[in-house]
């Protein structure tokens, strides 16, 4: 994973509550076995008209919105199914952060897993910066993850909360999977003095 | 300080390899990994990469689900995949399956079905344990006294490479339902209930466990259709304390202890309801005995309400952005405030998905159709959970029911819960659906999806409109 720090990015607005990954990444595109296509599946259903061709109306689709980074979105973002593709897809446009008034919780990990950094901002900061894409489509904030801050475009710094240990690995680019690793001992020793609880290779009793 | 554990304490911290620190989240232990061919893939290529194997493939099964059709066997008793990405993914799985050695459930073979039914249909599925999957319907599972949740794929990995997965320890919140269902409705019209006054969003950061009086009468497949719709009200894992109930509905099960082992596991499961003076995070309440069957109207499973209620106007709601999230999806829906449902023409009608395809569900359908017709026009599914479910409904004759009254009776799998196969609602149409997501185009792009409990589906089949079960109860009651 490419570390996270500190960047400028501009910021396009979605701005809805409980926008569900079904929106963000439809089933049909679920098929692969890798992560191809998912960027061209982001928002499917809002981002093109049926036949095909880009919705003129829809924020991502607006010229100003060329280049954008950072979403802003409502509350709850990211509910419903669990597919990590829904990060996938965000990422793969080209998305570095979300800003939101809260993320579902299992979007919330799967974000933090690849680098798209999710931020909860407060009530009024939120506003504070809707008001300002309103004003200028190309306004920009500053992200700066070592700061857990948002630099709205007045100069105004947004505090964010994030978990050490995730912020750590984004920073540094830590693989979590390796840090897990590390706990072999531990891990094997757990399982020397639990007993198995099933046996998957062995029905009847082979637990 | 108190010693008082809730259930969902007891689990936590039986399965601790490493407690969490001030810097670091807890490496928990998972005694069941269960995997379908679209999560995976990607996970299996990072262990590839990394040269890793899968630690351990007696604590992992696979079954395909998800993108397969559920047309009827061929000649050769075949279920034919036509889908050319369909095929690619499931032939992966079946790839990473042999090279790995995790067993799997073929498409078509005697065990195979949707991932939730079959935990814990083949016993697999007990109190007390750790139990992911790459799906947010794990939760079901939580209806034993496990603590189940849906991951992503990259932990997906963790889990595949290590047993474990890296977790902070989520709040607990009690949801009390007190008070016995009147007839005519039914677990799913609880969940329903909950997730309508709380939200999609009120479970966050939290794990439920479910209590009280109705909940202790439900059977293991309706306690199951309620923790399989803890995700909708925003929770990752939903619980409920292990009883007699539980303990009858596990014995005998393939991967179920036996004789001695069973006695001890038994001894052991009593222990984990939670302490009488156990403290929850935050509290939830429901009254059963009020309840009327229910439905929803909207785009996400929270905007549900009385069958017999009008939909609710955006000007009543309580501020702006609920006010424009309903306008938006009435007018997705095509649905007018103030207006009833009852009545309302619907085109398709889905009785299938790990919330409700189980034998129980499959028998309240039956027993409502036994006789009767479905309503000329509307296109009916029957989609059974598993091939266990499929051979147990035909073994009682269901399937001829299903058939005479002019449904479709389909192989097990996902199916139009989310039209990754064939599957599907067509553009504008309206379906009343067993499932547990009504969000834009989950059932088809352009779908309308108005969720509900089997019997409130089975119902509107043989009418063609939005019809209250209540009206029809006679045949329903006496079947069931
Ligand atoms: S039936 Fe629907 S909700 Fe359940 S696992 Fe399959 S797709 Fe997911």
């Amino acid at each position: 994973m490419e570390p996270v720090t500190t960047f400028t990015g501009k910021v396009v607005a979605l701005v809805a509550d409980d926008i569900d990954t079904d929106q963000i990444i439809p089933a049909a595109y679920l098929k692969v076995t890798d992560k191809s296509g998912l960027a061209e599946g982001l928002f499917q259903a809002w981002r093109y008209l049926p036949d095909g061709t880009p919705n003129p109306d829809f924020p991502l689709n607006r010229p100003e919105a060329a280049g954008a980074t950072v979403l802003v979105t409502g509350r709850n973002f990211g509910c419903g199914s669990s597919r990590e593709h829904a990060p996938w897809a965000l990422q793969g446009y080209g998305f570095k952060a979300v800003i939101a008034l809260s993320f579902a919780d299992i979007f919330r990990n799967n974000s933090l897993k690849i680098g798209l950094l999710p931020i909860v901002v407060d009530e009024e900061s939120h506003r504070e910066l809707l008001s300002h894409i309103e004003e200028d489509p190309e306004t920009t904030v500053r992200v700066d993850l070592p700061n857990q801050q948002v630099v709205l475009p007045g100069g105004r710094a947004v505090s964010f909360p994030i978990d050490g240990f995730a912020k750590h690995c984004l920073i540094h680019g830590v693989d979590q999977l390796g840090f897990i690793q590390q706990h072999e001992e531990a891990i094997a020793a757990y399982e020397a003095a639990t007993p198995a609880r099933v046996n998957t290779l062995h029905p009847d009793g082979g637990a | 300080m108190s010693q008082s554990k809730t259930l969902f304490d007891k689990v936590w911290d039986a399965h601790l390899v490493r407690p969490e620190t001030a810097d670091t989240p807890a490496v928990l232990y998972i005694d069941l990994h269960l995997i379908h061919e679209v999560t995976s893939p990607q996970a299996f290529t990072e262990l590839r990469q990394r040269g890793l194997r899968v630690r351990r493939p007696d604590r992992t099964l696979a079954t395909m689900d998800h993108s397969t059709p559920t047309t009827p066997r061929n000649a050769l008793g075949v279920i034919p995949v036509i889908d050319p990405q369909a095929i690619a993914q499931l032939d992966r799985l079946r790839a990473n399956c042999a090279e790995f050695g995790i067993p799997l459930y073929e498409l078509g073979s005697a065990n195979q079905g949707i991932v939730h039914v079959i935990g814990p249909e083949q016993g697999l599925t007990q109190p007390g344990m750790t139990i992911v999957c790459g799906d947010s319907h794990t939760s079901t599972h939580g209806a034993f006294g496990a603590l189940a949740f849906g991951i992503g794929t990259s932990e997906v990995g963790h889990v595949l490479a290590t047993q474990c997965l890296l977790q902070y320890r989520p709040k607990t919140c009690a949801v009390r339902v007190e008070g016995r269902l009147q007839p005519g409705v039914t677990a799913k019209d609880i969940i329903l209930a909950i997730i309508a006054k709380y939200g999609v969003g009120g479970g966050a950061g939290h794990v439920f466990e479910y209590m009280g009086e109705a909940i202790r009468a439900l059977s293991m497949e309706e306690r199951m259709t309620i923790c399989n719709m803890s995700i909708e009200g925003g929770a990752r894992a939903g619980m409920v304390a292990p009883d007699d109930t539980t303990f009858e509905y596990v014995a005998g099960r393939p991967y179920a202890p036996k004789g001695a082992d069973f006695e001890a596991a038994v001894a052991h499961w009593r222990q984990l309801p939670s302490d009488p003076e156990a403290r929850f995070d935050k509290e939830m309440f429901l009254d059963a005995s009020t309840l009327a069957p229910m439905i929803t109207y909207g785009t996400n499973p929270g905007m549900g309400m009385p069958i017999d209620a009008a939909i609710p106007a955006p000007e009543h709601m309580p501020d702006a952005s609920s006010r424009q999230a309903l306008d938006k999806a009435l007018s997705y829906m095509g649905l007018e405030p103030g207006k009833l449902l009852l009545g309302h023409r619907v085109d398709v009608v889905f009785i299938g998905s790990c919330t409700n395809s189980r034998i129980s569900d499959l028998r309240q359908v039956a027993a409502l159709w036994k006789g009767r017709k479905v309503a000329e026009g509307v296109r009916v599914m029957v989609v059974p959970g598993s091939q266990q479910v499929k051979r147990q409904a035909e073994a009682e004759g269901l399937h001829e029911i299903f058939r005479a009254a002019g449904a479709e009776w389909r192989e097990a799998g996902c199916s139009a819960c989310l039209g990754m196969n064939d599957d599907k609602v067509p553009p504008g149409k309206y379906a009343i659906s067993t499932s547990n997501r009504n969000f834009e185009g989950r059932q088809g792009p352009g779908a309308r999806t108005l969720l509900a409990s089997p019997l409130t589906a089975a119902a509107t089949a043989l009418t063609g409109v939005v019809t209250d079960p209540r009206t029809m109860l006679e045949g329903a009651l006496a079947g069931a």
